[in-house]
């Protein structure tokens, strides 16, 4: 099916991409890598009036490290991730950028437009809540940083509020003897994840964890921290008995719906071995095998 | 709504609807029917075009206004003189295809792949088709092709070489 007719408009800069939503206030969304808008639009999920193209604004192609953190603009493409050296050491968001959707979406798509959509099976949000992200929202009245868990708000909803645009998401710089892994089940690349699990876990000197970040995604309403499992993992030896009981956690908050990619119980338990699996990876890469 | 678009090398200006698709726009008001449309969904690759010299795009799932100032290549644009790109002569040596559906994306996927990286592994030549699907050949030929591609288009010396 073909969208429904809009009126297409082009910004060349962020102000005047704001100015354009200020005028539109709810009937306009920003178009970017388009790889979730345009087909929303065909199945006309989504029908808005006014889309505004940012795909001019090259000054949010951008991809680099400052102020401790990983800033990815909104105009960065998956592929840039994937391809990127500096991102080799944040390896939750490299392992992520990997797997989003295919390679040729990936030259299209983009991290921040991943999360602007915040699609329940999407791989940036659950990346971006283990990864500790933050996302600048900028609107008339100026910008504003947000953190992830309050950024994203429900399926397909997220705090950036009418007139207001996502403009950069910031992936904290990890700190020593820190690693993360991102896992997901898809029955072909391409389709959406059919359970998804990111971690991010710092150890201190004598190997326990100092600190650690579980989320699951595609197993409910939206991604979701599983605090449970980060609050075992905290001050913990890392152990088969550890990574079961983190594992437990997570099947037990896992919330999915049965369809065509699984059933709710194999959902439940599938999102118990990704995060099994995404810890022990995390591990391994600080050094600590044998927990696959 | 007016767009300036150049299409295999060639500048097109043309009057569009918004949410007419790229993929429509090519096959439709340029009449470029190489570039096939298939799922209309961005997941099976057949619109495949390339956008700007290297970037690989699902015509289906981008809107003819968004090239306005841009170029765009497809398939036809791959032998502007009847004479075989080095990918269209490796997909045939190769017998890369069967009923060639998917053959124009897969193509293009190639064009751009070899664009960015020259001497891609057999195992990033998969990933990089890994969106574009093929329901004949189970991709072996396929995949021999863009190595063969790259191969000769790294070093025409050694192709004429063997030739002779």
């Amino acid at each position: 099916m073909f969208p429904a007719a809009f009126e297409y408009q082009r910004a060349r800069s962020v102000d005047e991409a704001l100015a354009i939503l200020a005028k539109h206030g709810a009937d306009a969304r920003i178009l970017a890598g388009g790889q979730s808008l345009i087909p929303a639009m065909r199945y006309r999920l989504a029908r808005p009036a006014v889309l505004v193209d940012i795909n001019e604004i090259r000054d949010l192609a951008y991809l680099r490290e400052q102020n401790g953190a990983l800033a990815v603009g909104a105009l960065a493409r998956d592929a840039l991730l994937e391809t990127s050296p500096i991102v080799s050491r944040y390896r939750l968001v490299a392992d992520a950028s990997k797997v989003v959707a295919d390679p040729v979406v990936r030259q299209s798509g983009t991290v921040v437009g991943s999360l602007c959509h915040n699609d329940p099976a999407g791989d940036w949000p659950v990346a971006a809540i283990a990864g500790g992200a933050s996302v600048v929202v900028r609107g008339g009245k100026g910008e504003r940083i947000v953190p992830i868990d309050e950024f994203l708000v429900d399926s397909f909803e997220t705090i950036v509020g009418d007139g207001e645009m996502a403009i950069e998401v910031r992936f904290p710089t990890p700190p020593e003897k820190t690693a993360g892994a991102y896992y997901k089940i898809e029955r072909k690349v391409g389709d959406f994840a059919t359970v998804a699990a990111a971690v991010r876990v710092t150890l201190v000197a004598d190997g326990t964890v100092k600190d650690g970040a579980v989320a699951i995604g595609a197993v409910g309403p939206k991604a979701t921290r599983v605090t449970e499992a980060e609050k075992l993992l905290r001050g913990a030896k890392p152990s088969l008995d550890l990574l079961r009981a983190a594992s437990d956690a997570a099947t037990k908050l896992a919330d999915p719906i049965a369809d065509n990619r699984g059933s709710v119980e194999y959902k439940k338990a599938m999102a118990g071995v990704l995060v099994r699996r995404a810890l022990a990876m995390a591990f391994e890469r600080l050094g600590i095998g044998g927990l696959q | 709504m007016k767009i300036n678009v150049k299409v295999n090398g060639k500048q097109y200006e043309r009057d569009v609807e918004p949410r007419t698709l790229l993929a429509y726009f090519l096959r439709e008001q340029l009449g470029l029917t190489g570039t096939h449309v298939g799922c209309d969904s961005s997941s099976c690759g057949v619109c495949t075009v390339v956008l700007d010299g290297d970037r690989a795009v699902k015509s289906c799932t981008m809107f003819a206004v968004q090239a306005d100032g841009h170029e765009i290549m497809t398939v036809e644009g791959l032998a502007p003189g009847g004479a075989l790109h080095p990918i269209q002569q490796a997909f045939w040596d190769q017998h890369g295809l069967q009923c060639g559906y998917c053959t124009p994306g897969m193509m293009m996927t190639a064009y751009a792949l070899l664009k960015r990286q020259a001497a891609p592994t057999e195992p990033q030549i998969r990933e990089a088709i890994s969106g574009n699907l093929c329901r004949c050949t189970g991709y072996q030929n396929i995949v021999a092709a863009v190595a063969q591609a790259a191969s000769q288009m790294a070093a025409p010396a050694t192709k004429q070489a063997v030739k002779a």
